[in-house]
């Protein structure tokens, strides 16, 4: 006979299924690799002078030549700080959409949504001059990250609301429809393209590289508060989503307020993208391979997956910056190529393993 | 006490369930039976809030749509007819997921000793997608109970809504978990479980509500609800309803007959 077990807890020994422990590990082996990887972004380049010397001269201290300061302050610093904030969100905003959408697939840049948020920079670029001279003085620099975040949000909620049907979200249609919107955000873009003057095509080309190569202090300056705030969110969307991957209705039996968390979601994810593609273009594939190598090593736990997806999204975004930088030096390669280059055949890869995933 | 007047729910604006009424009680196992497609499941989205409804439902003499979803979180646990899951979580993690409610999250050792109540002691590293039909049910089952572990808190009963709790389990496990079920309510709390298999429910309930055509509802002990007429008329086919052998004046129990099976 079976009766309700209501006695005092006695300890039990952790249960071989408890993976917190390793979680925290990981989480903060990733952020001492990040550390290092900061290091060799500052130092490692096509300059050729020791700047690792002049890191550790600098570090104690000592004075370092004017040559060297200039190269590690002005130029590395903002690009490997930039690199880091860009990584980061780029991992993060593709874990928590695939934690809202509930499928391991998508990915800002997969669904449009990378597209969507181009479309308003380059809007942002090209009419930003017929803003009402109030509004284009309230946003000031900040124009062409708000317009992007403006992009991503509204394509990622006509995503979501074209995608989800009764509390269940069709990764079919998520796809499809992603595939759809970004061809329409590609197609309008090409025409603003079209519209624009010599001194805007340059700044669009400059853009639309997909590199940090144009990192400045400024550019950090202005992308850095919308990442930051984008990425201060994750804290309180983590239980959140986990209780989502039980279905909506079931994470409301739980006690989440679901509206509350996809509206936080859905701001987040255009946020991180928006910022990042802004400052940085179009960079693919990041968002979808660190969560799920991460998913693999330590579980889909979202408390511990998106501190860490934010370390090895920055890790892999700085490698992939210091191959783009040094494998055909002097010339650069743009990172979007890197990570593609990387990404693609990983992608097919985790496609190839997990088939049945696009029939749930 | 949950109460529920003339309630209707529509989708798409076909009225699905409409004029129904249910009650069910603290202390009690509430069972909800009738045909495929007659709005069991419905009438319990209802109940949990999970639809919008017409109609008055109130939980202790309190309106339901007056409580926050938190604090619905904290009296009532509900297990879906259909449970999904979307990501590799292993088993011990979906249960876990029932300390989100916060109620117990001190209890570190809750999540194993729901497991070792559904028989899943061993599985906690097994990952979920992994388990069989039943070993999944029960294991969302186990993920219920931590919810609200203790049938009565702070002197309100706890509710368990389960949807078809024991569909993919064999009879040893249909048992365990009706008896679970039984334990709760006995220990104070309350149970209002979808069921399709009579004999369990004459076997475990207090009350069986039969429902037909997501307006019918004959709601009483189940000796007044298992009956030969209201299953026939019911479900469209013949059944003899017998007393229990055994037991002086137990519960009764139902023998199908293959020859006169009168479906349309
Ligand atoms: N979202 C929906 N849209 C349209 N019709 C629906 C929807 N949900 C349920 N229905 C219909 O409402 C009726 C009642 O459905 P419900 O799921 O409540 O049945 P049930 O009694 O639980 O059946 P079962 O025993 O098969 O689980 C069915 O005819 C069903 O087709
Ligand atoms: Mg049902």
């Amino acid at each position: 006979m079976v009766t309700m077990d209501t006695t005092v807890p006695t300890a039990m020994p952790r249960p071989i299924g408890d993976r917190r422990v390793l979680a925290v590990r990981v989480i903060w082996l990733s952020a001492f690799v990040l550390a290092l990887t900061i290091v060799a972004s500052l130092t490692v380049g096509a300059s050729g002078t020791s700047l690792f010397a002049a890191l550790i001269d600098w570090a104690s201290d000592n004075e370092i030549g004017l040559r060297e300061q200039v190269i590690l302050f002005d130029i590395r610093a903002p690009r490997t700080l930039m690199g880091v904030l860009v990584g980061a969100s780029l991992a993060v905003s593709g874990a928590v959409m695939q934690g809202l959408f509930r499928n391991p697939l998508a990915d800002p840049g997969l669904v449009g949504v990378s597209a969507g948020a181009g479309l308003g920079a380059i809007l942002a670029i090209v009419l930003g001059g017929l803003l009402p001279a109030t509004i284009a003085a309230l946003t000031g620099i900040y124009t062409v990250p708000i317009a992007a975040f403006l992009g991503g949000w509204l394509t990622t909620m006509l995503l979501y609301k074209v995608a989800t049907n009764r509390g269940r979200t069709s990764v079919a249609v998520m796809l499809l429809a992603g595939i759809a919107v970004g061809a329409l955000s590609g197609a309008l873009s090409g025409v603003l393209v079209y519209m624009a003057d010599d001194t805007q095509l340059r700044d669009l080309t400059f853009w639309g590289l997909g590199s940090l190569a144009g990192a400045t202090w400024g550019k950090f300056a202005v992308a850095a508060p919308l990442i930051l705030l984008s990425l201060a969110t994750t804290p309180f969307l983590a239980k959140g989503l986990n209780a989502l991957t039980l279905g909506e209705a079931t994470a409301e039996h739980l006690g989440i307020r679901v509206q509350r968390l996809k509206n936080i979601a859905i701001l987040t994810v255009a946020g991180a993208t928006g910022a990042a593609v802004a400052v940085s273009g179009g960079i693919g594939f990041v968002g979808i391979v660190v969560p799920h190598l991460l998913r693999l090593a330590i579980g889909p736990d979202h408390r511990y997956l998106l501190p860490a997806s934010a370390f090895l999204g920055a890790t892999l975004l700085l490698i992939a910056d210091m191959i783009s930088r040094t494998i055909i030096a002097p010339a650069e390669l743009p990172i979007g190529i890197v990570t593609a280059i990387i990404g693609g055949p990983f992608f097919l890869y985790i496609l190839l393993r997990n088939r049945g995933i696009l029939d749930m | 006490m949950i109460i529920a007047q003339n309630i209707g729910v529509s989708i798409a604006k076909t009225d699905i369930l409409s004029d129904l009424s249910f009650h069910a009680g603290a202390g009690q196992l509430t069972a909800i039976v009738g045909p495929n497609g007659s709005g069991k499941t419905t009438l319990l989205k209802a109940l949990t809030g999970e639809l919008p409804y017409t109609g008055k439902i109130s939980l202790d003499g309190d309106d339901m749509r007056s409580f926050s979803t938190a604090a619905l979180a904290a009296r009532r646990a509900v297990l879906p007819q259909a449970a999904v899951l979307a990501f590799p979580f292993n088993v011990l993690e979906v249960v876990r997921l029932g300390l989100l409610s916060g109620l117990h999250v001190h209890d570190s050792d809750l999540p194993q000793r729901a497991l070792k109540h559904v028989g899943l002691a061993g599985f906690e590293a097994r990952f979920y997608h992994e388990l069989s039909g039943g070993e999944q049910q029960r294991c969302q089952l186990a993920r219920v109970l931590v919810q609200v572990w203790h049938p009565v808190r702070d002197g309100k009963p706890s509710w368990l809504f389960l949807d078809e709790p024991v569909s993919a389990l064999d009879i040893g496990h249909q048992l365990e978990v009706m008896q679970i079920a039984r334990d709760f309510a006995d220990q104070g709390g309350s149970v209002i479980a979808v069921m399709h298999d009579l004999n369990l429910t004459a076997m475990f309930a207090n009350s069986v509500a039969l429902i037909a055509g997501g307006r019918r509802v004959i709601q009483d002990s189940p000796e007044n609800v298992l009956t030969d007429a209201h299953i026939s008329n019911a479900y469209r086919c013949n059944v003899q309803v017998n007393a229990t052998p055994n037991a002086g004046g137990g519960a009764p129990y139902l023998l199908p007959h293959m020859a006169s099976i009168r479906r349309a």
